[in-house]
């Protein structure tokens, strides 16, 4: 009975979301069902861990299909993570939506595609199945298609096809590769693909397939050289939407990258892993560049999305328990400050009726709070202790250094350096001198409440960093050795 | 069997990459929907093609279909025909919009 309770963080987005698509004219009621359901959903989330991390990993067989013949959904100590850092990030979209999200927006199914996401994203992260991480792929990426292009200005329509165009293309590419693995190994489900590629020592044709993977999720997750369609088509929606591509999206092709090459390709490491740290050295420095090559405030947060997955990909890359801690750990760490960057940004940009940073100045005297959330929102980013991104980058590159990595680690810090750099270019920017253009509105509270909030968690997984590093060591613990997970799904 | 459904979904991918690299919008659409159903094609050669046999497996049976490509299949035929449709209304929206149809001219700058 209790394993149905997996099922419920993807079911309750989903059934609402496809509900509210006849409510798209009521925007207050919308709006309150909405906060009802994302509220319900922390809840069951909260539930979950709780029982997760107390008892045992759960695991759904839907319709009584035995794994690893039916599709199944898996609730370990990861998935359990992302699952309740995905609805924190949802509660601060749904809070700064209810004042940034005009009727006209409510109109074109925002809510009702906002819940789709959330369902997708979960979805991805509880699966046990690889084509069924195909379809919750889709599932989260039609949302987000119906995402971007709310407004329908002539910018959001241009970049919107490429992102499409890319997103389609490696879905297309995603498909092909199951089925070569399908044709290699005769199974999608995760834990027996596991097994199976362990048995035969990851030879022959299966390196090159669980490469293929990795341009696929390096698509998805913005990895040199497949980054160039991030940047642009993540500054021109909302602000809030904005914000949850930049919390989730990527997130999800990295989590899929720590699954899939933790469970499955991980028998010829210095092939494959090797590989990814020299990926994740060239992203962060191109990440950083390219932050710093622009004077557009929402441009350079989307900049520093790269660096970031870089990190991660630099924990997956030298493998060690230590690593994979760090990268779970920024992982979670990143998503809550992207998310609440985002938000700033886009208060700023309101606030100031400009993205250009040369236009900007003196908005310290007009509006104080933003000001210094924005501060501490740039040193959390920066990994500066005792915030959260210093822990993450601690134990990656504490990893790093074990396993001599030395130059990776070196670009890592040098990158550290340059991410504070090209913050606080805006801070210093924006904030400081003489005001060059009066503010054209007053910043909305609703929106500061929920960078607020975001930075409010990142300040405690910093500062009680002793109280949550166990669980997120043990759920790293558990992807070091996939023994645990295939022995738990089949039962053997 | 298997080799020429092979070469035939390696020509479909070969000539929807061919289409997705022009500069006009419609054609790159056109190239989607032909790569994806390279795609398909492959997945149906990936199972092994058989004929005459039922999908079941039971006890004394040595000869049969594998359904499961065939369930991936309509799975993703489903998604690929959704979003190419999705596709072809937004290329014409932002033909629509942007008054142009080719990819060099749709580049855009920083500062919007």
């Amino acid at each position: 009975m209790m394993s149905n309770l997996v099922f419920l963080p993807i079911f309750i987005p989903l059934f609402v979301g496809a509900l509210l698509v006849f409510f798209n004219k009521k925007h207050q009621l919308t709006m309150k069902i909405s906060y009802l359901t994302v509220f319900l959903n922390l809840g069951v989330s909260i539930y979950l861990s709780y029982y997760v991390f107390k008892n045992n990993p759960l695991i759904l067989e839907t319709g009584g299909w035995k794994a690893p013949y039916g599709i199944i959904l898996v609730a370990d100590k990861l998935s359990v993570i992302m699952i309740l850092s995905v609805n924190v990030i949802a509660l601060a979209a749904v809070i700064f939506a209810s004042s940034s999200v005009t009727s006209k927006m409510v109109q074109h199914y925002f809510y009702p595609l906002f819940l789709l996401l959330i369902a997708g994203v979960s979805g991805a992260f509880l699966t046990g199945d690889l084509f069924n991480l195909f379809v919750f792929f889709e599932v989260l990426l039609m949302a987000s298609y119906g995402l971007i292009i709310i407004g329908g200005s002539k910018h959001q329509f241009r970049e919107s096809v490429k992102y499409i165009l890319l997103n389609l293309f490696s879905s297309i590419l995603f498909v092909t590769t199951v089925a070569f693995l399908y044709s290699v190994t005769g199974t999608v489900n995760m834990a027996q693909l596991g097994e199976r590629v362990a048995e035969v020592e990851q030879q022959g044709i299966l390196t090159g397939i669980g490469i293929l993977l990795f341009v696929v999720f390096a698509t998805k997750g913005a990895l040199f050289p497949l980054y160039f369609w991030l940047p642009k088509s993540y500054i021109v929606p909302s602000p809030v939407v904005s914000a949850l591509f930049g919390a989730l999206l990527t997130k999800v092709g990295v989590y899929s990258m720590l699954r899939v090459y933790t469970l499955i390709f991980s028998h010829k490491l210095e092939l494959t892993h090797t590989f990814f740290i020299w990926v994740a050295s060239i992203t962060m420095l191109i990440g950083v560049i390219g932050a710093l090559s622009t004077s557009n405030v929402k441009l350079i947060i989307a900049y520093n999305i790269m660096p970031a997955i870089g990190f991660m990909l630099l924990g997956i890359g030298t493998f060690s328990a230590e690593s994979l801690a760090g990268t779970i750990y920024y992982l979670v760490h990143d998503m809550a400050i992207k998310a609440a960057l985002f938000f700033l940004a886009g208060l700023l940009v309101w606030h100031a009726g400009t993205s250009n940073l040369n236009k900007m100045g003196g908005y310290i005297k007009t509006s104080p709070l933003l000001g210094w959330m924005f501060f501490i929102a740039a040193l959390v980013l920066a990994g500066i202790p005792p915030f959260s991104g210093f822990i993450g980058k601690y134990l990656l590159l504490r990893g790093a250094f074990d396993e001599e990595h030395y130059f990776a680690a070196g670009i890592g810090l040098l990158s550290s350096l340059l991410i504070l750099f090209s913050v606080i270019r805006i801070f210093i920017g924006a904030f400081w001198g003489e005001i060059k253009e009066k503010p054209k509105e007053k910043v909305r509270r609703s929106g500061l409440a929920a960078s607020g909030l975001l930075i409010a968690i990142s300040i405690l997984l910093g500062v009680g960093a002793e109280w949550f590093y166990p669980y997120i060591q043990s759920a790293a613990d558990s992807l070091i050795d996939p023994q645990i997970y295939i022995d738990f799904v089949l039962k053997e | 069997m298997e080799i020429v459904m092979s070469i035939l979904a390696g020509t479909l991918f070969a000539a929807g990459v061919y289409l997705l690299l022009q500069k006009q919008l419609l054609k790159i659409v056109l190239g989607t929907a032909l790569l994806s159903h390279g795609a398909h094609l492959f997945i149906l050669t990936m199972g092994k093609l058989n004929r005459g046999a039922p999908p079941i497996l039971e006890k004394g049976i040595t000869e049969y279909t594998d359904p499961l490509p065939q369930a991936l299949i309509l799975t993703s035929i489903v998604i690929s025909f959704g979003v190419t449709s999705f596709l072809l209304v937004l290329a014409y929206r932002t033909y629509q919009s942007n008054k142009t149809d080719m990819m060099d001219q749709l580049r855009g700058t920083d500062d919007e």
